[in-house]
């Protein structure tokens, strides 16, 4: 089965509907699908429901698509690096679902693996908590997460081979694996598509059956806080 | 004299004990790590994906694909293991993780921690604090005494939305270290020439 396209815009075809809720991986902007992202700002695609730890900033990662307002939506557990987020936020533009940074992954998680739900103390006491369904485990009291599933999954690796198998870098893993095994379709974009055989088989970190699509990208990747030692 | 922000990180540092695997929140936290003792091994978690964080880089070294949770550059340690963001709270969660040293914009004194968010002003997000407090051993808040009108930020009951309740083990401010004890915040040390007249006026969680 081909899995490689040569674009972003190939890869994205006849995935994307308005409405639609769309996981995307990376932490800050690192590890963001940075290809893809660009490539749904140029479909017109709207009403997007984003699972997404971060938003990314004003011109960049997710931020591209707040430009354009494509997204009704964000499921996010920080977003405090976008100033245009926080204008469509608070004139009301803008919905955030607010989940903690664990949870969230968890979800996407669960969702990936055919969990519905699950049970966990984050969260307890405080706004999160409302409206769910509380019970207590060995004395103390839990709160039920559902899993989360997306119609279409974005995710950055750092090497491929032909099959969709996938090797993360350093902390450019981060939401990535799950958010891949939590859509109903995912798009891999990487730096690099090796030879088949040529990745570690006990090094894999996403195993080709999560990944749909592939394509190799160019990457800025822009550094948010740029920190030296002076 | 109060004590200055590197002070308080100083102070925080002191929390640290030989072979822990310690959170540090963004801000003051971070810079807890230059005032580890000698002779105390850490091993720092960073939620985003990483156990034994190392310094910032320098030009040459720098890599965008190695970040902390606060998204600075850093570096890798030989101890390094990196991993995803469900394995990274599965040690969180799990009570793996035995300290979280955490900033806060109020605290109450029965441990309720606000951090995250001023409805209709500043809506940032917990980021992987709600976990953090959840989960973690034991939950260590650095912030400043009074906010920037002069106003207690140690309450009976806070006023901002809840990143957790009763969660908050011990607080260090410019003005001392406080535990969460059963009637309300316990002084433990305070900074050189306070008084407790002198947190009476600018504290109104009960003090013990």
């Amino acid at each position: 089965m081909k899995k490689i396209y040569s674009n972003a815009d190939d890869a994205l075809a006849e995935t994307l509907f308005d409405g639609m809720t769309i996981a995307v991986g990376g932490f800050g902007l690192c590890g963001i699908p940075e290809n893809l992202i660009t490539a749904i700002s140029r479909t017109g695609v709207k009403n997007l429901i984003v699972a997404s730890n971060n938003a990314g900033v004003d011109d960049f990662g997710l931020g591209e698509l707040l430009a354009t307002k494509q997204i009704a939506k964000m499921i996010s557990s920080y977003v405090g690096e976008n100033a245009e987020f926080m204008r469509q936020y608070l004139s009301g533009e803008l919905e955030i679902e607010f989940n903690p940074q664990g949870t969230l992954a968890e979800r996407m998680r669960a969702g990936g693996a055919g969990i519905a739900g699950f049970y966990t103390k984050t969260g307890v006491g405080t706004v999160i908590a409302e409206g769910k369904e509380h019970k207590d485990f060995n004395g103390q009291t839990h709160i039920l997460e559902t899993g989360l599933v997306a119609d279409l999954a974005l995710v950055k690796a750092w090497k491929a081979d032909g099959f969709g198998n996938l090797i993360y870098r350093k902390t450019a893993r981060n939401f990535n694996p799950l958010v891949a095994t939590c859509g109903k379709i995912c798009i891999a974009e990487v730096e690099e598509i090796v030879a088949d055989g040529a990745l570690i088989p006990d090094a894999i970190h996403t195993p080709s059956i999560y990944v749909h699509r592939l394509i190799k990208g160019k990457h800025e990747k822009r550094i948010e806080q740029r920190t030296v030692i002076n | 004299m109060t004590w200055d922000r590197n002070q308080m990180a100083e102070r925080a540092a002191k929390e640290l004990k030989d072979g822990m695997y310690v959170n540090l929140g963004i801000g003051i936290p971070t810079l807890v790590s230059n005032y580890i003792p000698d002779g105390v091994d850490v091993t720092l978690q960073s939620e985003n994906g990483m156990l034994g964080m190392g310094p910032f880089p320098t030009d040459e070294t720098i890599d965008a694909d190695l970040i902390n949770a606060g998204k600075q550059t850093i570096t890798e340690l030989d101890r390094t293991a990196y991993f995803d963001s469900a394995d990274s709270f599965a040690m969180i969660r799990g009570g793996k993780i035995n300290m979280a040293i955490l900033g806060a914009m109020e605290v109450s004194e029965t441990g309720d921690l606000a951090n995250w968010m001023i409805p209709n002003k500043l809506i940032k997000g917990m980021g992987g604090a709600m976990d953090l407090v959840a989960g973690v051993g034991r939950v260590v808040v650095i912030m400043d005494h009074v906010n920037k009108k002069g106003e207690a930020k140690l309450l009976k009951s806070c006023t901002l939305p809840l990143t957790g309740k009763n969660v908050v083990d011990r607080i260090i401010t410019n003005y001392g270290v406080f535990d969460v004890v059963k009637d309300g915040l316990k002084v433990i040390e305070l900074a050189d020439n306070v008084s407790r007249d002198d947190l009476a006026a600018i504290t109104q969680a009960n003090l013990v």
